[in-house]
C-alpha cells in the first residue's frame, strides 16, 4: 500500500515535537493521537479518542485561553474532514498562536485503509487558506517539516496550516492513555490550574 | 435559524442583559454560538465585551470541542444556540462526561409555541430529552421573569457543582417570529 517519496508520520510528529517546551499538543482521534505517545508522553499532551471532527475546535479553545503558549493540533486528513468547518471559524479569530498539522495518508487507516476525499479531490491547503489562514502550506518533505517546527514557537504568526503527505503504511500501534479527565485536568495543572 | 424580527419584544426586554450580568459574574469568557433571533441582544453585549469573547460557529458541534480546549486552557464557555442546534451536538456531547467538562449552553426554543414553520417542531420535541440522555441536566424559563433567576441557577451548577446544565428559553419567553400576518 506504500508509496515512495512519502513522509513516515512517525518521523514527522517527532520532529514537530522534538525541543517543544511548553508547547500543547491536541492529537486528533486515531492514528495521529498515537503518533504522539510514540514520540513520548508529555503533561501537554492531550489525547483524543473519540469527538471526531473536534480536534481543531479543541486547539482554538486552549489557544484563545492561553496566547502565550504555542498549541499545535495534529490530525489526519478524515479527522479534519469530519471538522472541515472549524477551520473558517479559526480564520475569524486568527489566533497567533494556533498551528493545525494534517498527517494525509489520503484514507481512513483505523478502520480498513478506505480512500478519503484527498486522495481524489479535497485539498485542505486549498481550504484552508479560503478560509483565512495565510499561511497554508503543503508539505512533502522533512526538510519543510523542519522549517514548519521554529514557526509554531512563534506566537505571533499564526494561524497556520500544514497538509503533510504521509506514507499510507500501518505502523506499530502505540496506545495512549485514555482517561480524558486525567488527560484534561493534567494539562490544566500544567498550566497552574489547581483541581477542583 | 430564528431571523430576527426588530419588532419583537426581546429587543426592548431586560433579560439578554441579566443574562450577560450572570455569564460576566462567572467569569465566562469565551461564548461560541450559532445566532439565533432570540439570542441577538446577548450577542451583540458578548461582542462589545472587553471580557468575554464571542466566537460564530459553523455548527453547534464546534461549540462542545470548543468548551473542552477552553476548559484545558483555564477558561470557562457558554454555549448560545437554538433547539434546532442541540440535534448537530449529538456525538460531541460524548467528551461532557469523558473531561467532566463545566458544560453550559443556553437554547432558545423553537417549534413549540404558536411555531408557523414545522420544519421546526422535530427537533424542538426532542431537544430535552436529546440533552437527558446526553447527560445534560435541564431547566427551564417560561417567562422574561424568571430568566434571571433560573440562568443564575443554571449557572452556579454547571460551573461550581461542575454538572452540564443546559436552559431552555422558552418559545412562548423569545416570540414566535411572524412569517405571514
Amino acid at each position: 500500500m506504500s508509496k515512495t517519496n512519502l513522509l513516515d508520520r512517525r518521523a514527522v510528529v517527532a520532529s514537530l515535537l522534538k525541543d517543544r517546551k511548553g508547547m500543547v499538543a491536541v492529537g486528533g482521534l486515531g492514528a495521529s493521537t498515537n503518533d504522539m505517545a510514540a514520540a513520548g508522553d508529555h503533561d501537554r499532551n492531550f489525547y483524543l479518542w473519540g469527538g471526531m471532527g473536534g480536534a481543531v475546535m479543541m486547539g482554538l479553545g486552549l489557544a484563545l485561553a492561553q496566547p502565550d503558549v504555542p498549541v499545535v493540533v495534529i490530525t489526519g486528513d478524515g479527522e479534519m474532514l469530519m471538522g472541515i468547518g472549524s477551520l473558517a471559524t479559526v480564520g475569524m479569530q486568527k489566533p497567533g498562536n494556533l498551528s493545525i498539522v494534517v498527517l494525509d495518508n489520503e484514507r481512513y487507516g483505523e478502520t480498513g485503509g478506505q480512500t478519503s476525499h484527498t486522495s481524489v479531490a479535497a485539498d485542505l491547503v486549498g481550504v484552508a487558506r479560503a478560509c483565512g489562514i495565510a499561511d497554508s502550506r503543503a508539505i512533502s518533505t522533512m526538510a519543510e517539516v523542519e522549517a514548519l517546527v521554529p514557526k509554531l514557537h512563534d506566537l505571533k504568526s499564526g494561524p497556520r496550516f500544514a497538509n503533510v503527505k504521509i506514507d499510507g503504511a500501518n505502523v506499530e500501534r502505540i496506545l495512549p492513555m485514555r482517561d480524558g479527565t486525567f488527560i484534561v485536568n493534567r494539562i490544566r495543572g500544567s498550566l497552574g490550574f489547581p483541581p477542583l | 435559524m430564528h431571523a430576527r424580527t426588530d419588532t419583537s419584544e426581546q429587543q426592548t426586554a431586560a433579560w439578554p442583559d441579566e443574562i450577560y450580568a450572570v455569564l460576566q459574574r462567572y467569569d465566562v469568557r469565551q461564548v461560541p454560538y450559532v445566532p439565533d433571533a432570540g439570542h441577538s441582544k446577548l450577542i451583540e453585549r458578548v461582542l462589545a465585551s472587553d471580557t468575554m469573547r464571542g466566537i460564530p460557529l459553523t455548527t453547534e458541534e464546534e461549540g462542545v470541542a470548543l468548551v473542552a480546549g477552553a476548559w484545558a486552557g483555564g477558561q470557562r464557555c457558554a454555549l448560545l444556540m437554538q433547539s434546532s442546534g442541540v440535534g448537530n451536538c449529538i456525538n460531541m456531547f460524548s467528551l461532557i462526561p469523558l473531561f467532566r467538562l463545566p458544560f453550559f449552553t443556553i437554547v432558545t426554543m423553537r417549534g413549540e409555541w404558536g411555531e408557523f414553520n414545522h420544519w421546526q417542531v422535530p427537533m424542538g420535541s426532542t431537544t430535552q430529552a436529546v440533552f437527558e440522555l446526553s447527560g445534560i441536566r435541564v431547566m427551564r424559563a417560561h417567562n422574561a421573569a424568571e430568566v434571571r433567576e433560573v440562568v443564575e441557577a443554571g449557572a452556579a451548577q454547571a460551573y461550581n457543582a461542575c454538572t452540564p446544565t443546559a436552559v431552555l428559553l422558552s418559545q412562548r419567553l423569545i416570540g414566535a417570529k411572524v412569517f405571514v400576518k
